[in-house]
């Protein structure tokens, strides 16, 4: 393994990671359109919240599918190929889901916008649980083939523990937009929001047990790396009781949220660690794909790794200062409050 | 062996599918784009509260296309690792690098910018604001530059070398790859062609819309100098395109001479020297037999063909594709042995490279006559309402171009995937079931109607209501959603 491969590895971990703190939240606030949301004023302040935003958040995603392809086209092929429909439920949410904010904001009558924000509100819950379904199947073992072809059956990617991926990472998505709302909005949504938070934070540590238990069944993440595994778990815990603490008991805003993020960001952290330096995991061993395996040429590397030097800082730059311009604290009902 | 079929044509026809809805999109956005931000430094530099109004109008549709854009952008990001994983393993080193490249030095920046141009009419000066709307579009502009990169590594590849212990091309000269005498063919003809989209769409809806107007309504004006901008930028567009498309056909016939001799019609070699004139005939009509591939029927023009191919009035030789056909089962029977055939499907790329030759010369008249009869002094344009209809009609003549445009660059590109390297029927994923792609094809082809539907409806509402509409509104005081929180708080 080159020292090239590894940053490229950590990249694309980086890369998700940036995206579901990112977008995390953009999921978590579509999710309110239907769970928190009451009137329009509401739904009109759920969209201004992210409007100027959600767009950029969504291209970390395609920039680390796009990573995958450049760094690793070996593991790409057989991920995308192999997790052919949940990819393609993913897919098709993300396209419905990107319409329908332009679409809202366009309809003549109030029933048009609400029937798009209705589709926001539930491709904002199958998004992030695909992809969690996806993340733990890629890591509990597939049955891939020599040639690194996996035809993942029904049963291969429907199992307990991909099924609480799915709902644990829809679940910290929603929490972390509720903590948004807070941030972002102020009138009753907030107060909603807290109201939610105060169930949500126990169910969510609860739903993180049964997650770490079962990640010891269905994975050798536990067996193998012990002491790094169980130390992130950790982590993951004090991570959401602290938020839990600070948020319903302290009223605080910007910590909850980052530690919201922060957990969304550790549950990939811990994919990835447990993955190294495999990148997808097979039934048999002898087929599991790795990072040697499957990664590019050194030559393509070293470009792509000039041109990330040169192009992400500038791009962390301007989407930094785009969240400093909208920084303001949106007011929905002016007169309620 | 059957099945293998089945998803092979399965695949291609979403990639066919998927990649000609997405090309109705891109250019309508990136070429509004150019429009709105045109007509926002109008505003910035004569301080004329119409061309904030234009830009922000225009820039509702932009919108609408854009949104539409990204996410049918967003399956071409993906769809090479679910349908074409074979591809993607082989020529994932290169490809694979200019798509990422893509995603992180334009897709960022259109993305940041389009919210912040979209959310902040009011908050910044107008000589900053315009900033974003210029972003975004170079933005989307450079994009199109990343994505034409890999594709004509596709039609033209260089700048590799294949490793036979990875069983893959790898990437050797990344300059190479931006050198590529294809692209710079291929990126400045996709670009100008944005512009005629937008010239036209702009122009055609405006038409429509003074068709409804009644005499005297303050829009009149709004409209036709709507008109006048979108035509210029469309003449541009137009004029790049004909530059553009010219040398792009000269230099295929070294490149990719089938694509060329099947656009052009030509089955059996002419040879200028062996004919009475010493010239090529051009086919304006031509029918092949898709099975024999031979010519059974055509009208020629003498001269054209020398004009077009060889710059000058007599003289050249065009290769046709019997010829071409031995020529290649030659060069690679035996390295692709199980290539059947290397014909292209020639009566397509024959009427769709004269849809885009006849329908950019005709747009450009029109807009000549147009721009004639909009002139400041004439009421012209507004007495000849047929000519309204023609120039509204006309929205869909530069879509139609973009589609044939499309089918010629890939189907002429038949029966390789990247020429010369990987045949189409390597590429494919092995592991894809029919039923997989059969799913994702149908619902991909309902999920376009209803977005495109809602997309050309939405457009058409804004244009009926007007530029005014939200001033009207204020006036009227009927908040459209002021009853809804009234009623749900109650």
């Amino acid at each position: 393994m080159s020292t090239l491969e590894i940053v490229w590895f950590v990249l694309i971990g980086i890369l998700w990671a940036g995206f579901f703190f990112l977008e995390g939240f953009d999921f978590g606030i579509g999710m309110q359109f239907v769970l928190n949301a009451r009137d329009q004023k509401d739904r009109d302040a759920l969209y201004q919240a992210i409007g100027p935003n959600w767009d950029a958040n969504e291209v970390w995603l395609v920039t680390a599918g796009g990573a995958m392809f450049a760094a690793f086209p070996f593991w790409y092929a057989s991920l995308f190929s192999g997790f052919y429909l949940m990819l393609f439920i993913v897919l098709l949410s993300l396209i419905y889901r990107g319409v329908s904010f332009e679409f809202r904001e366009q309809m003549p009558t109030i029933q048009g916008t609400q029937l798009w924000e209705r589709l926001i509100a539930l491709t904002s819950f199958l998004v992030p649980f695909f992809l969690g379904m996806i993340f733990t199947a890629m890591v509990s073992g597939t049955p891939i083939d020599a040639q690194g072809n996996l035809s993942a059956g029904f049963f291969d990617y429907v199992t307990p523990f991909t099924l609480v991926g799915g709902v644990a990472v829809s679940l910290m998505s929603y929490v972390h937009g509720l903590n948004y709302t807070r941030l972002r909005i102020d009138g009753p949504l907030r107060k909603r929001a807290m109201t939610q938070l105060k169930y949500l934070y126990p169910i969510l540590l609860a739903g993180e047990a049964l997650f770490a238990v079962l990640l010891f069944f269905y994975t050798d993440f536990i067996q193998t790396k012990t002491i790094l595994i169980l130390i992130l778990l950790l982590t993951l815990v004090l991570t959401t009781v602290i938020g839990w603490v600070l948020a319903v008991k302290k009223q605080q805003e910007i910590v909850p949220f980052i530690l919201s993020g922060l957990a969304l960001i550790e549950v990939v952290v811990l994919l990835f660690a447990g993955l190294f330096p495999r990148v997808m995991v097979a039934n048999n061993p002898l087929h599991t794909l790795k990072i040697v395996t499957t990664s590019s040429s050194a030559y393509t590397l070293k470009v792509m790794t000039i041109v990330v030097l040169i192009a992400l800082p500038i791009t962390l730059g301007y989407q930094i200062w785009s969240f400093w311009v909208f920084r303001k604290r949106i007011v929905s009902h002016k007169v309620v409050e | 062996m059957v099945t293998l079929v089945g998803i092979l044509d399965l695949a291609r026809f979403q990639f066919a599918m998927t990649t000609i809805f997405h090309f109705f999109f891109v250019p309508m956005s990136i070429g509004l784009g150019v429009v709105v931000s045109v007509m926002e430094t109008l505003y910035v530099i004569k301080k004329d509260e119409m061309y904030k109004k234009m830009a922000q109008f225009w820039g509702k549709i932009f919108l609408l296309s854009f949104a539409v854009g990204v996410v049918t952008g967003l399956i071409q990001e993906f769809q090479f690792g679910m349908n074409w994983s074979a591809y993607s393993r082989y020529v994932g080193d290169i490809f694979g690098s200019l798509l990422a490249i893509e995603a992180l030095v334009a897709f960022f920046a259109e993305s940041t910018f389009i919210g912040l141009w979209s959310f902040t009419w009011d908050r910044f000066k107008p000589g900053v604001h315009v900033l974003f709307i210029w972003i975004t579009t170079i933005g989307s502009a450079i994009s199109s530059l990343w994505i034409l990169a890999a594709n004509s590594f596709m039609q033209n590849p260089v700048g590799y070398a294949i490793d036979n212990h990875m069983g893959r091309a790898q990437l050797v000269s990344f300059g190479a790859l931006l050198k590529n005498k294809q692209l710079w063919v291929q990126f400045p003809h996709v670009v100008v062609g944005t512009l005629v989209t937008a010239g036209f769409l702009v122009a055609g809806m405006s038409a429509f819309k003074l068709l409804n107007l009644k005499k005297g309504d303050s829009q009149i004006l709004f409209f036709r100098k709507s008109i006048n901008i979108a035509l210029i930028i469309g003449m541009i567009g137009i004029a790049g395109a004909l530059v553009t498309g010219d040398r792009h056909a000269f230099d295929l016939q070294s490149m990719q001479p089938m694509k060329y001799a099947a656009m052009e019609g030509v089955d059996e070699t002419i040879k200028s020297s062996d004919r009475k004139d010493k010239a090529q005939p051009w086919s304006l009509i031509s029918v092949t037999n898709p099975d024999t591939h031979k010519v059974i029927a055509k009208i020629e023009i003498p001269y054209v063909l020398s004009i077009l191919g060889h710059h000058s009035l007599t003289g050249g030789d065009t290769v046709g594709t019997t010829e071409l056909e031995k020529q290649f089962q030659k060069k690679y029977g035996k390295t692709h042995g199980d290539i059947k055939n290397y014909y292209v499907p020639e009566n397509t790329l024959f009427y769709a490279f004269r849809v885009m030759a006849v329908g950019a010369g005709g747009l450009l008249m029109l807009a000549v006559v147009a721009l004639w009869m909009n002139r400041k002094k004439s009421q012209l344009i507004l007495t000849q309402r047929w000519f309204l209809w023609i120039l509204g009609i006309c929205i869909y003549v530069p879509f139609a171009i973009n589609t044939a445009g499309w089918l010629v660059t890939e189907l002429g590109r038949y029966p390789w995937v990247v020429y010369g390297l990987m045949p189409i029927s390597d590429a494919v994923s092995p592991n894809v079931s029919v039923a997989s792609l059969l799913i994702s094809n149908i619902i991909y082809f309902l999920t376009f109607a209803v977005i495109g539907g809602v997309m050309v409806w939405l457009a058409r509402r804004t244009l009926h209501a007007g530029p005014y509409a939200e001033e009207e509104a204020q006036l009227s005081q009927s908040d459209p959603y002021s009853h809804l929180s009234e009623g749900s708080e109650a």
